[in-house]
């Protein structure tokens, strides 16, 4: 079958090597430009609650970036609002997602619809959930290529299934089976075959790795990995596992309370965190090399997004903060041509 | 493949449905009144329509050997009266309920997916249903229409879809927010295609539930739209026979046989359909569902180890 024909086979399909992080980051062409994103839940009646604010990141061809925050600082409304698939009460306020050049959020419904799985996919939280309990595992994992009329035939559809299960590590003799015939591990895997179906140039993988032990997570990464390598993917991965991160990430994204908080490229978040936010976190994962270190916490709860703090939204849990941090919010500031903090103490100058 | 696995399935509920006892007794009690309904030319001794000979004897005669359950006030047998009566009541009632499932679903499904302006449109409609009478409502709607059969069934259809609109709407709104419904909206699926393959799998156990539930109603209904002598002069039904018992002075001759099976009747298959549809209910209900995990004997199947 020749690339030409097959609607399936990747355009950068084979002709991706796998750069150094570096190179990746700086090398590739840009994929997806996201720029100055702010999303608001509106309430009757009540004040809007910012869950986004004013967030933007760049995804190279065949980079993988990590998003990290802790729960409710807005990772996965970001990552649903590049896709415009917000619950009833999100609004996009403001902001652009470029998709090569082209803004998504300005396209009609029907547009977005062919962005969607086509272009851009998503492995959902909790595969469990994910997966219809009364349909078969193969019958949805057709159903995105059915959606799109893509699908040639009955039979080739069932064949095309059969190849996304194996290329995910299932034997495509179990399609027919129903998702409580699989285990965890196995849900997740069909959910990434599920986000293969089209062809995507981009997934998205919403903590795909959450309720999974240990073994099992570092299975699905590294599949996801490999598959991002043969499938010159772009990958985006939605975490708060710092591990994760630093194993498989090419950057890494920040997010506190529904704003950026640094976004540099792996290396540096990890050897030189510039964000009181990022270096506690830092600090409060396990490093196998200082066995001694006393692990930190951060104290406090992360801010209630119907009450903001009126300055940085990290002042009333920073050690580091100041009086202006408690009455200014701090602006986003480029430290490196690749590295960005949104804090007082970094300002230049 | 997927045949197999389906069958796997309905035969999974089955076994579940043959272990729920009430279930069974409830599907045996139907089986048979639709058993006797169909063959009734068969079985019963002798045709209701032909015409008779009548002496004074033969009016209001008690049982004996020629008349198992003795004779009506027109000198015929009421045991073949009864025997094809339940044709009636058992067409009425399959046909009578299978509209109102129809509407309650689609008026459910609708309410429940969409939300908003439309939810309430549908459910004040459904309100408004609710509190409205059905047996005078359904009385003036008989009578306005002429009791035939096919009138019958229309009116008790449109009039006992509103538990079903309001079983299925919650039923959807519950199914509606589950995870899969917003991958299959990522995936680029209308709704359309959302609402048939992934929402109705879901909803459809419970309407099937409920339909043998609205059976017994609806045979419910047409028994006392009979009995009020709104029935169809030309057929033959139990409501009917009460009616005629009722107005043509069986109680004051003390023909007990004549008011006794049409009652019976009733109470058969209503009882029936009640037992199976709470049966099914349970079976069905997807909340309820086993899991992949089995009990049984052959679960330790160690060697036997030998005593020393």
């Amino acid at each position: 079958m020749s690339a030409a024909a097959d609607p399936f086979q990747h355009p950068s399909a084979g002709k991706l090597r796998l750069f150094p992080a570096t190179r990746r980051l700086e090398g590739a062409p840009v994929l997806l430009d996201v720029r100055n994103v702010s999303v608001d839940f509106v309430g009757d009646g009540s004040a809007p609650a910012h869950a986004v604010a004013d967030v933007s990141f760049t995804l190279r061809e065949g980079e993988m970036l990590g998003l990290v925050g802790e729960s409710g600082c807005g990772k996965t409304t970001l990552m649903l609002s590049i896709l415009r698939l917000l619950p009833q009460a999100g609004r996009i306020t403001s902001g652009q997602v470029l998709l090569d050049g082209r803004d998504l959020l300005s396209l009609s419904e029907r547009q977005i619809e062919e962005v969607r799985w086509k272009e851009i996919s998503f492995i959902f939280q909790g595969a469990m959930n994910a997966l219809n309990p009364v349909r078969t595992i193969g019958d949805q994992i057709g159903e995105a290529i059915v959606c799109h009329n893509l699908a040639r035939s009955r039979a080739w559809l069932g064949e095309r299934v059969r190849e996304l299960l194996e290329l995910v590590g299932i034997g495509g003799g179990r399609k027919d089976q129903y998702p409580h015939q699989y285990s965890g591990g196995m849900r997740q895997r069909a959910m990434i075959a599920m986000a293969l179906a089209c062809n995507p140039r981009i997934v998205i993988a919403d903590e795909p790795t959450t309720a999974l032990d240990v073994m099992i997570q570092a299975q699905i990464l590294e599949l996801l990995d490999s598959l991002r390598t043969r499938l010159g993917l772009s990958v985006i991965l939605v975490t708060h596992d710092l591990g994760v991160v630093a194993e498989v990430c090419d950057a890494v994204l920040v997010m506190y309370g529904g704003v950026t908080a640094e976004y540099a490229d792996v290396d540096t978040v990890f050897n030189h965190p510039q964000h009181p936010y990022t270096q506690q976190l830092l600090g409060a994962f396990p490093d196998l090399t200082r066995p001694k270190n006393r692990l930190l916490a951060i104290p406090g709860y992360p801010p209630r997004l119907d009450a903001l703090p009126p300055g940085c939204r990290f002042a009333p849990r920073c050690p580091a903060a100041f009086d202006r941090c408690h009455r200014e919010q701090p602006d986003l500031h480029r430290l490196d041509p690749f590295h960005w903090a949104s804090c007082h103490l970094v300002e230049p100058g | 493949m997927a045949e197999r696995a389906e069958i796997t399935s309905f035969r999974g509920a089955w076994t579940s449905l043959w272990r729920n006892r009430i279930g069974i007794l409830g599907l045996a009690m139907l089986l048979i009144s639709i058993a006797v309904a169909i063959f009734a030319p068969w079985i019963a001794p002798y045709d209701p329509k032909a015409p008779v000979r009548v002496t004074i004897d033969d009016i209001y005669a008690r049982p004996s050997a020629a008349h198992r359950l003795g004779t009506d006030d027109a000198g015929k047998d009421v045991l073949s009266n009864f025997i094809f009566g339940s044709r009636v009541s058992l067409i009425v009632g399959f046909f009578a309920s299978f509209i109102s499932i129809a509407i309650g679903g689609t008026i459910g499904i609708v309410a429940g997916f969409y939300g908003g302006r439309v939810e309430n449109v549908l459910m004040r409609l459904t309100d408004i249903m609710l509190v409205i009478p059905d047996l005078p409502l359904a009385v003036v709607l008989v009578a306005l229409t002429r009791p035939r059969l096919l009138n019958i069934i229309f009116v008790i259809g449109i009039l006992g879809w509103t538990g079903t609109a309001r079983l299925v709407r919650s039923q959807t709104l519950s199914v509606k927010e589950r995870k899969f419904i917003l991958r299959a909206r990522a995936i680029g699926a209308g709704n359309i295609y959302i609402i048939r393959r992934h929402l109705l799998p879901l909803v459809l156990p419970l309407m099937v539930a409920n339909t043998v539930l609205v059976i017994s109603l609806a045979i419910l209904n047409e028994s006392t739209l009979s009995f009020l002598g709104l029935s169809d002069p030309t057929t033959l039904s139990w409501g009917q026979m009460l009616n005629f018992a009722f107005t043509r002075g069986a109680m004051s001759s003390g023909a007990w046989w004549v008011l006794v099976p049409p009652g019976f009747g009733i109470v058969w298959v209503v009882l029936g359909c009640t037992l199976l549809g709470h049966g099914l209910e349970q079976v069905l209900n997807p909340r309820l569902e086993t899991h992949h995990l089995a009990v049984g004997k052959q679960m330790v199947a160690r060697r036997e180890v030998g005593m020393p």
